[in-house]
């Protein structure tokens, strides 16, 4: 025997999963998988999609059947690198559904976000992973929270990874004080200070982008490198109706088609996945936060601060990850940037492309921090 | 964010709003406890202790024991909303109403209209309802139609405590009297709840579920029924939508006929007695403006038309319970569709 088993689980993707459904397999028994190849498609109550291999084999058994609700880190199939008996591959689950049982009772409760003091603000941050590698810091775009990173934070492994939320967001404090990029960049280099982190890599999503890259450029000895997605920052359009119709709408109705626009294929954006936005927003002082943000970074429908110029002076190393299809920041700001910048085009995925291809993703910004 | 009972998110929206507006003042029987006695002030909050605490925190100035005349402190509260207060005047049961209803009928909720707009009343009224409590008739009743039925006024009757907590802000900062209805049965009822104030805008409704097969439309604490009842139909294989009006004046029928024209069927859950309650109204609504939608007939469920009983086996079979509405939804899957029937 010289192959090698690997358990396909199901994953959790954002803190509130708990279990998820099944709703299809997309590999066949017996299929060459490589990593990447989409295995099976989950839904949860506030999402639905692939869920990539992470390993390369062949799929040997289906454990789970199509329609089933199954915990997390429950056994989905097996996938086997080489020459594996199927008596093997039955004891192999056996084992595994028995630890996994055992488990389940003395199960340690997941990461929780917590809110800390930085810089004078309340500051909401999630933390997970550990290791000796320089820290992760995942910074959402605007409107959004922490969550938006569900999919890439369980996958940034080896080293701590702090989703933080940027004032006026998610469960951050409401005041934002002048509201401007120089703010907002602050108050992450408050929460570095605040964490203990000397110099941090920086992820950032579309506003969060810009706010990444700003801090790269002003404080570049506590920046490692910078990831940016869907950038905001590096060109002056921006879809500034959707930036006006993302505060203005109360209503479910009004709001879903502003977030189906983030993404490509529109049955992304669930039932929940628009409460939970709708809740955020009904929050006292979130109206007048985004406002006063909105005002200051995309003035009459235009991006304020424009950093392209200064990408050639910068030490800092910084990589460049757009969908091709995003229809909120124009994957064209991705074009004709200094040649040191890696970039990455996504054909057809749209602003939330960390979300619409994960894994792929993750594999980018894991490859970029590990190298610096 | 933190688990907080319904009894919590309603202590706690009393509390922040006290905070931040040092109009808003709160009056009623025992909503301190203890008055004019040598014991302990703030011995009871409430008869089911929702604003306990609030007294210690903000003094016999801004939480008022008022004496047991609903018909001297409702008017009262009006009279202080009309003149730049924002009061929350707890009205214990919703059963006690009929004495006050001059003062709520024909003085509060006509102030607005009858002094040419420049009045605001900007009074809640808390109220506690429903059966289930074993409190027998006189304390059980499901009143809020009788204030649906009058113009001036504004009825919310929400569902769960993160509902109860933005409905109850939005009710204190509404110019307009509101009665603020409270599911006695629900206080214990627990779920996530920001910790920060926030606000849900009325005549909105909230789509607790979304499913092709039929629209659910409940009621209060009919939204758990309602719930219950989905999860079984869902395994086999009847997929429900459920919409919690969450205010029943003003009431959001957009939402519901949108939902009626795309799943073709209805069911209405109104724990209140069944003439001329909300599940008449919106099944009369629907009726009037879809119903070339309807694949069969509108099915209401509500308990029967009687008092409640106090007998506990009695009153468990008066409440409609999930069940009655799972039946109810698989009648009207069963129904053939008239539609095809006429082609």
């Amino acid at each position: 025997m010289t192959g090698t088993i690997h358990p396909i689980t199901m994953p959790k993707w954002g803190l509130a999963m708990t279990e998820g459904l099944l709703a299809a397999w997309t590999a066949e028994e017996g299929a060459r998988i490589e990593p990447g190849t989409e295995i099976v498609d989950i839904e949860t109550s506030k999402i639905t999609n692939a869920l990539e291999s992470t390993v390369a084999g062949t799929l040997r058994r289906r454990v789970a059947a199509e329609g089933q609700t199954l915990p997390v880190g429950a056994l989905l199939g097996v996938v086997v690198d080489g020459e594996v008996d199927d008596g093997e591959i039955d004891r192999f689950i056996e084992a595994f559904q028995a630890e996994a049982a055992a488990a389940a009772e003395s199960a340690a409760p997941p990461p929780e976000p917590k809110v800390i003091e930085a810089g004078g603000r309340p500051v909401r941050v999630l933390v997970t992973g550990e290791g000796d590698g320089t820290p992760v810091v995942l910074i959402h775009g605007f409107g959004g929270d922490l969550n938006n990173w569900l999919f890439t934070q369980p996958a940034l492994t080896g080293r701590p990874v702090h989703a933080i939320d940027l004032p006026g967001h998610g469960g951050s404090g409401k005041d934002v004080g002048a509201g401007d990029l120089a703010t907002l960049s602050r108050a992450v280099l408050d929460y570095l200070d605040a964490a203990g982190i000397a110099r941090a890599h920086l992820v950032g999503h579309s506003m969060g982008g810009a706010v990444a890259l700003a801090t790269a450029l002003d404080a570049p000895d506590r920046v490692a490198s910078a990831t940016l997605i869907s950038s905001a920052g590096l060109g002056a359009e921006v879809n500034g109706g959707y930036v006006e119709g993302f505060i203005a709408a109360q209503k479910r109705k009004d709001l879903k088609p502003f977030l189906e626009a983030l993404f490509t294929d529109p049955e992304l954006v669930t039932r929940d996945l628009v409460e939970d936005v709708l809740k955020y927003k009904r929050l006292d002082g979130v109206e007048a936060a985004l406002k006063t943000i909105a005002g200051n970074l995309f003035p009459g429908g235009r991006q304020a601060t424009v950093m392209r110029d200064r990408l050639a002076g910068t030490t800092v190393p910084i990589q460049v990850i757009w969908g091709t299809a995003d229809s909120i920041v124009p994957a064209a700001h991705a074009d004709g940037l200094p040649a040191s910048i890696p970039v990455h085009r996504f054909d057809g995925k749209g602003h939330m492309v960390h979300m619409e291809d994960a894994a792929e993703v993750n594999r980018l910004i894991a490859e970029f921090v590990a190298a610096h | 964010m933190s688990r907080k009972s319904f009894r919590q998110a309603v202590n706690e929206a009393l509390a922040q709003e006290m905070r931040r507006d040092p109009r808003v003042i709160l009056m009623g029987e025992d909503v301190a406890g203890g008055s004019g006695s040598p014991g302990e002030q703030d011995a009871w909050g409430g008869p089911l202790g929702v604003t306990k605490g609030l007294f210690k925190e903000f003094g016999p100035s801004r939480v008022l024991d008022t004496p047991i005349t609903e018909s001297a402190f409702i008017g009262a509260a009006a009279g202080a909303a009309a003149s730049g207060l924002r009061p929350v005047a707890e009205l214990m049961f919703v059963d006690f109403m009929g004495v006050c209803f001059d003062q709520i009928f024909n003085q509060a909720a006509k102030f607005r209209y009858m002094f040419g707009g420049k009045a605001v009343t900007p009074l809640t009224i808390r109220t506690m309802y429903g059966a289930g409590f074993r409190a027998a008739a006189q304390h059980s009743q499901c009143l809020y139609p009788v204030f649906t039925h009058i113009p001036g006024l504004k009825c919310v009757v929400p569902s769960s405590p993160y509902e109860a907590k933005g409905l109850l802000i939005q009710a204190i900062r509404d110019d307009d009297p509101v009665i603020f209805f409270e599911h006695k049965v629900l206080y214990d009822m627990e779920e996530e709840v920001p910790d920060e104030p926030y606000t849900i805008p009325f005549g909105e409704a909230n789509l607790v579920r979304e499913g092709e097969d039929v629209t659910i439309v409940a009621i209060g604490r009919m939204v758990q029924m309602a719930k219950a009842a989905a999860e079984a139909l869902a395994k086999e294989g009847v997929d429900c939508t459920i919409i919690d009006p969450r205010t029943t004046s003003p009431l959001d029928m957009d939402t519901i006929l949108e939902s009626v024209e795309e799943t073709g069927r209805l069911v209405v859950v109104d724990e209140a007695s069944p003439r001329c309650n909300i599940a008449t109204d919106i099944s009369a609504q629907v009726a009037d403006q879809a119903f070339g939608a309807l694949k069969a007939p509108i099915k209401m469920v509500s308990p029967p038309h009687v008092p409640v009983p106090f007998a506990a086996g009695l009153e468990d079979l008066y409440i409609p319970n999930a069940d009655k509405v799972a039946a109810a939804v698989r009648s009207v899957m069963g129904a053939p569709d008239r539609r095809e029937a006429a082609e």
